[in-house]
């Protein structure tokens, strides 16, 4: 019996033909992402990295929101010219408790994996109001209304909670003071600064979008956007240690 | 009044479904009270007022048709049920007008940026995910259910399996659409590209799908031929295929059940390499298996010669579908994804070629012999000049995958132009070629109302593809080299916003290019309209007595 012949058991029976198709699409699949759960190299713990606060959450949430990824990386690679115009090129530990990740696929805009503390808070807001204002040729949109839309504190919590049950290890602490923290962060005369401080090391507290009053998108989204890439000290980073 | 019949019963699909939407109705309408953002609330009220409607058109059918269902077959010839079908090739040609507009501003935006007038609603960010999935889910995909139901119906020689079970597949896809579409605008997206739905759509989607692969795999089962014909293995490996890369990629959970928001399971690197697994098998299932299909379907029938060679045909299948899954990798060149996985990715595009020009000399041989029609029929030529696409993109996406090709072309337009000539060209013209089969087909028609119109929609958006695809090739190399130029002194040459204002008039070109291709489906739109309207009824019976394939 032929090949072809043989090949007939699947073009005559419609279950054998599905069970058929379901085993030759799960092999690459299976054996490329499996691993990825294993592995050192991608499961690495970097000094430094540490989950959201709830403003950067929050700001991260907007960056998603309006789809800023679509025009703008997370993903430095190991190339010359773009660490040169970036940073050092992006590690996998960076973006551990990122979930959704959000390396992005196309640069119509910068990478932004390491914008974190380049610019000043005051040209970010301006940038996003008005990015013309700034950088004559820019084709990015404005966004003029995220000053204007005030932050709900209190809907913080909940989705750190929902963060720690998908592994990103959020302490009991760091949930139960969620609402304060996000406020304490965008409000550096606020009482509450001093414990955000110790609940997230080292994480900025400044009036990111200059004005009083309640936070607002604008605070949220600047105060992601300067924490990119700031999080690992590469004065410090051994770059060995994951090495096989 | 008209006595109801004693005998008249609602079959278990009916009362089933009555009841299922009805308690939806009702469910939704609580979540719509007690929503936590004003997005979720609107979803919730239209998913409500669907139900009821839903609900009400059942028990309404019920009472209209008579007590028995429609006969299996009419006099030993399989009554076809083409109803639904209709209804799908129609919203494809609304979903595609509607997705071309948007890919048109969205183009126009990128040139001239007041275009995003500062709105939440209207910026770019937002616009894009609507683009694309109106012509990759919302177009493709009713393309692909009205033929796939087509197909399997005419290959199979049964009618379609269940009674309402395929309304219900055309209808809630289009829900599924809907609520997708306008959560794009509000900012609900999961922001995975190509699988943005947030989780409450892919929950509805999921349902549906899983109705979509029943309605089919029956009425492939109940079928009168030995064989299963060869469009519905790529159908079949579609329909299946999709269903678990939409499982595997979307696991998600959600802040509150009140709420739009969730957040995905996977984080990072294995979040990243589930996208592209997912993301590059949209491309590999749903816009070439799928579409493959319909080549394998459409030309012979268009060109009335059989598959050149069915052993081939059998080798592509195979190969094709097993080494597809392997590709995601290569849209994650050079990242923080190990290197063995980046190389797989690469090694198993590369040989992906192979297959992929197995299914085009396939698709083009079986012209041998009917060369001729080329030049008096323009559908035929669309189908044919589809499949060239399909060989000048599958010939481009392999070359892209190989590492040092990718460290230029990644990030830039050039990603985009080589989607754009298998998206315009292969799966559009193969789209626009299989409804212009189809609608005479369906509504009973001798032939189109213009094969006039066929050729200037066909000469216009070919002419509109090429300025689209050239105008990207240049802008996508040109900024890949320039971020990467270095002066004699050893200094990165240019800024990024320099290369940005270099892209400005590829951008105009494109945005020109994509308005021609509109044209040409505006066009076709009013050619199929009138082919339905005024076209010249067949008088020989048109639905029983073509063999299968």
């Amino acid at each position: 019996m032929s090949f072809w012949t043989r090949h007939q058991i699947f073009e005559k029976n419609s279950i054998i033909l599905v069970a058929g198709i379901l085993v030759v699409i799960a092999i690459g699949g299976l054996v490329e992402i499996t691993p990825l759960f294993y592995l050192k190299s991608t499961i690495e713990v970097i000094d430094g990295v540490r989950p959201y606060t709830p403003l950067e959450l929050t700001g991260r949430n907007i960056y998603v929101r309006e789809g800023c990824y679509l025009c703008h990386s997370q993903m430095i690679r190991p190339l010359r010219d773009e660490v040169e115009r970036y940073g050092h090129f992006s590690l996998a530990a960076e973006s551990m408790y990122d979930h959704p990740f959000q390396w992005g696929s196309k640069r119509t805009g910068p990478d932004l994996a390491r914008v974190g503390a380049k610019y000043s808070d005051e040209w970010h807001v301006t940038h996003l109001t008005n990015p013309r204002a700034i950088v004559p040729q820019s084709v990015m949109p404005g966004y003029p209304f995220l000053a204007k839309t005030e932050l709900d504190p209190d809907a913080i919590a909940d989705h750190l909670k929902a963060n720690r049950a998908v592994g990103v290890p959020y302490t009991d602490e760091q949930i139960a003071n969620a609402a304060a923290d996000l406020k304490a962060q965008a409000d550096p005369d606020s009482a509450g600064t001093d414990a955000f401080a110790k609940r997230y090391p080292r994480a900025v507290v400044r009036n990111f979008d200059g004005k009083g009053g309640a936070p607002t998108e604008m605070d949220a989204l600047v105060a992601y956007l300067q924490m990119l890439g700031t999080l690992v000290d590469f004065k410090l980073y051994n770059e060995k240690a994951n090495l096989r | 009044m008209q006595q109801v019949q004693s005998t008249k019963w609602m079959t278990h699909g009916e009362a089933g479904l009555t009841l299922f939407f009805t308690v939806a109705a009702f469910f939704c309408a609580f979540a719509a009270a007690k929503a936590l953002d004003a997005p979720f609330a609107f979803h919730a009220s239209l998913a409500a007022v669907a139900s009821a409607a839903a609900a009400f058109a059942i028990v309404n059918r019920y009472f209209d048709r008579p007590a028995a269902l429609p006969p299996q077959e009419i006099n030993g010839k399989p009554n076809y049920n083409l109803g639904p079908i209709k209804f799908a090739s129609f919203m494809a040609m609304f979903w595609g007008i509607a997705g071309f507009t948007v890919g048109v501003l969205i183009a126009s935006q990128l040139a001239w940026p007041w275009l995003n007038f500062d709105l939440p609603w209207t910026s770019f960010g937002r616009l894009r995910p609507l683009h694309t999935s109106a012509v990759i889910f919302a177009f493709g995909g009713n393309v692909l259910i009205a033929t796939s139901f087509y197909v399997v119906q005419r290959t199979c020689r049964a009618r379609l399996a269940g009674d309402l079970a395929p309304w219900f597949v055309v209808l809630g896809y289009n829900f599924f659409i809907v609520v997708a579409g306008t959560g794009y605008l509000f900012g609900v997206t999961q922001s995975k590209e190509y699988a943005e739905p947030e989780w409450y759509s892919d929950l509805w989607l999921t349902i549906v799908w899983v109705v979509y692969l029943l309605v089919f795999l029956v009425t492939v089962i109940k079928r009168k031929e030995p064989h299963i014909f060869v469009a519905n293995w790529f159908y079949l490996a579609f329909i299946v295929t999709i269903a678990v890369l939409h499982l595997g990629n979307n696991p998600a959970l959600p802040v509150s059940v009140f709420g739009s928001k969730s957040y995905i399971a996977w984080g990072g690197v294995q979040d990243a390499m589930f996208q592209w697994w997912y993301g590059h098998n949209a491309v590999g299932f749903f816009l070439t298996a799928g579409f493959l299909a319909i080549m394998y379907y459409f030309i012979p029938k268009r060109a009335e010669r059989p598959i050149y060679s069915y052993r081939l045909s059998i080798i592509h299948f195979w190969a094709l579908i097993f080494l597809y899954i392997w590709a995601g990798p290569h849209h994650l060149h050079y990242t923080a994804l190990p290197d063995w996985a980046q190389t797989l990715g690469m090694t198993f595009s590369v040989m992906l070629w192979m297959p992929s020009w197995g299914g085009m000399i396939n698709g083009l041989m079986t012209l041998s012999g009917a060369w001729d029609k080329l030049r008096t029929d323009p559908v035929l030529r669309m189908l044919v000049v589809s499949v060239a696409f399909y060989g000048m993109s599958t010939f481009e996406g392999p070359m892209m995958s190989i590492k040092v090709v990718n460290s230029l072309s990644h990030y830039t337009d050039w990603t985009i132009g080589h989607v754009h000539s298998g998206a315009l060209g292969w799966v559009g013209f193969v789209s626009f070629g299989a409804l212009y089969c189809l609608v005479p087909w369906l509504w009973g028609r001798k032939q189109l109302y213009s094969l006039k119109l066929v050729n200037w929609h066909f000469w216009i958006s070919t002419i509109g593809i090429v300025l689209y695809i050239s105008a990207m090739w240049v802008s996508g190399i040109l900024q890949g080299l320039m971020w990467r130029a270095y002066t004699s002194l050893g200094f990165l040459e240019y800024s990024f916003i320099e290369t940005v204002e270099a892209m400005h008039p590829f951008y105009i070109i494109r945005a020109a290019g994509g308005a021609l291709f509109l044209i040409g489906s505006l066009i076709m739109a009013y050619n199929l309209w009138m082919t339905v309207r005024a076209g010249e009824v067949e008088l020989a019976a048109p639905l029983a007595l073509q063999p299968a394939e």
